[in-house]
């Protein structure tokens, strides 16, 4: 049995004044599923993000969740809560006024004393509790972030939104983060709608991505479909770096240097610790001088200048 | 630093001149006795700051206080939609701050005098709701506590709004966004977010409001007539009519001094929250 979709965009358009920023897009999201859009600044992502939040109207469209349409209803009357770039927190409360700040508007609130126990369940979660009575000026960048996570997770909403939520953290931490929150999201199992412009942050933390362009959806599919089976040359360049012979895109790690193949110059050498980066051009491909990249083992010795041999194993090839 | 304090020196003297020398002057007059025409006289004496406690006298203080907080909370209810309005009005933004100084640009009393014109009896106002027959007698729209205060907030609105709007243009959007996305209502979000982060704005309106309100006598002179007796009116009258200008020297830093325990309470509280 597929899994229930939880989310459904069914032809949802969003024109502004000037330019379409979504053209066309229906997605399915899955219960419980760490879901990707990813995609070039401008693509369109962030604005199928603010249309499920309900801070925009489709202009065309209908956006269902748990089997109930919402697109016309305002934010404060969706299950849904966002995590927002710059995590938005109100800098005139504190770490549990902020965390607490959207228990008393949900429906049925009653009791006062489980509020506390769960602002501290989930402050707990992110390990923030000794830092409940600090202000957010007080935190940093990567504490922050927890803060608005917590925010939102503590309502239980059907969907959580993250608006890339790891754009304002520094590389290194970036990438704990990453791990934290995939592992959040498996705890809690809350669904996540994750909108990324980096490609190694979707491919790492997603079940399931979808590409977009230029406001329209490119492909729908596993971090492994969409990296080894790109449908689009969008896609294929958009996830890594691709090598296009005759049409052909072979991806540099799938690239060997060996005695026989195709015949090419390598042009340049570039070492990056764990491998070495080879820059080659063909010396009698279908066009000739056609450039074609190579990522080896750091121990090989190329020098520019060398001819060489290149080849790749069929099932490595991409066809778009 | 050097060049800092050399950029002051002119600010610095033209106070001296004009703010301590005169408050010493009317500290000095405070304790010495009136003269028969006007004027002090020796010998020093603090009668005129026992006379203060007359119950006459506390009376109008608490009347101009509370025409004062009045126009000032009238203020603050007028003058937050129309700065919000502004704040958000995005490439009209200065064409309606222009709009707000725009009074500014004619003289207080000109405008005070204006709003005689309108609510006389046989002034605009009171003319066309008869010509109009929707009443027959004049409506006794002048010189009364409420004329008093119309007069203020209108002249004291721009005040208000124009720090306001300063601490509303930063919000930050997304914070309204994102307490909408936690479930509040419009409401609950002016209450919850937009209004606390307004606080040092508000706090700023409010005194530059209250405290010219709590010192008027122009308005109240001209729109209150002689039944609105209010303190900056009665220090008036010890310099003129009563000539008796020790007391209204006494007087007057009375009314000072209570602004400025007002100012300070207002500062400790604002820095207590931040």
């Amino acid at each position: 049995m597929p899994p229930e979709t939880l989310l459904d965009l069914r032809h949802v358009s969003k024109n502004f004044a000037t330019q379409r920023a979504v053209a066309d897009v229906s997605l399915e999201v899955p219960r419980g599923a760490f879901f990707s859009l990813l995609g070039p600044s401008g693509c369109g992502k962030t604005t199928i993000l603010r249309m499920v939040a309900g801070f925009e109207t489709p202009s065309s469209g209908e956006v269902w969740l748990n089997g109930q349409r919402i697109d016309a209803l305002p934010p404060y009357h969706r299950n849904v809560n966002t995590v927002f770039q710059s995590y938005a927190l109100f800098p005139h409360l504190t770490v549990q006024g902020n965390v607490e700040f959207g228990l008393v508007h949900k429906k049925g609130h009653k009791k006062v004393s489980d509020d506390i126990n769960r602002v501290l369940e989930v402050l707990k979660q992110v390990r923030l509790e000794a830092k409940a009575s600090r202000k957010p000026s007080e935190l940093s960048g990567g504490e922050r972030q927890r803060v608005a996570l917590a925010r939102a997770i503590v309502l239980q909403p059907d969907v959580l939104l993250l608006d890339e939520p790891l754009s304002a953290l520094d590389p290194q931490l970036r990438k704990q983060v990453r791990g934290e929150l995939r592992d959040l999201q498996r705890r809690v199992g809350v669904t996540f709608l994750f909108v990324t412009h980096d490609q190694e942050e979707a491919l790492s933390m997603s079940d399931q991505i979808a590409v977009m362009n230029a406001g329209a959806l490119e492909q729908v599919g596993t971090p492994r479909e969409i990296y080894t089976a790109p449908r689009t040359r969008f896609v294929a360049d958009f996830l890594g770096a691709m090598n296009w012979i005759d049409g052909i895109g072979v991806r540099p790690e799938a690239v060997k240097i060996s005695a026989q193949g195709r015949k090419a110059l390598v042009t340049g050498v570039t070492y990056l610790g764990s491998f070495c980066h080879i820059a080659m051009s063909l010396v009698n491909g279908g066009d000739g001088g056609e450039t074609i990249h190579a990522q080896v083992a750091a121990g090989c010795a190329f020098t520019p200048g060398q001819t060489v041999c290149v080849t790749w194993n069929p099932e490595d090839e991409v066809r778009v | 630093m050097r060049l800092r304090i050399g950029f002051l020196a002119p600010t610095a003297i033209l106070m001296a001149i004009t703010m301590l020398a005169p408050l010493a002057i009317i500290v000095v007059y405070s304790l010495l006795t009136r003269g028969a025409y006007g004027g002090v006289e020796l010998p020093w004496t603090i009668e005129n700051f026992t006379r203060l406690w007359d119950p006459v006298y506390g009376i109008i203080f608490v009347r101009s206080f509370w025409i004062a907080a009045v126009a000032t909370a009238l203020c603050l209810v007028l003058g937050f939609p129309l700065a919000m309005f502004i704040a958000r009005s995005g490439s009209r933004k200065n064409l309606y701050l222009s709009l707000v100084i725009l009074p500014f640009w004619t003289s207080f009393l000109i405008r005070t005098y204006a709003w005689m014109f309108l609510l006389r009896d046989t002034g605009i106002i009171n003319s066309a709701l008869q010509a109009l027959r929707i009443i027959r007698e004049p409506l006794p729209l002048l010189y009364n506590d409420g004329a008093v205060i119309l007069g203020l907030v209108y002249g004291f609105l721009p005040f208000m709004v124009l720090p306001l709007y300063a601490t509303l243009e930063r919000l930050d959007p997304a914070l309204l966004e994102a307490a909408a996305d936690l479930g509040a209502r419009p409401w609950d979000t002016l209450v919850r977010v937009t209004l606390p982060l307004c606080a040092p704005g508000i706090r700023a309106g409010a005194i530059l409001v209250f405290v010219p309100c709590l010192g008027t006598y122009l308005t109240s002179d001209l729109l209150g007539g002689s039944k609105t007796v209010l303190i900056g009116n009665l220090v008036q009258n010890q310099f003129t009519a009563s000539r008796d200008w020790p007391f209204g020297a006494a007087l007057s830093l009375a009314l000072m001094a209570i602004a400025m325990v007002l100012l300070f309470a207002v500062r400790r509280r604002g820095e207590e929250l931040l």
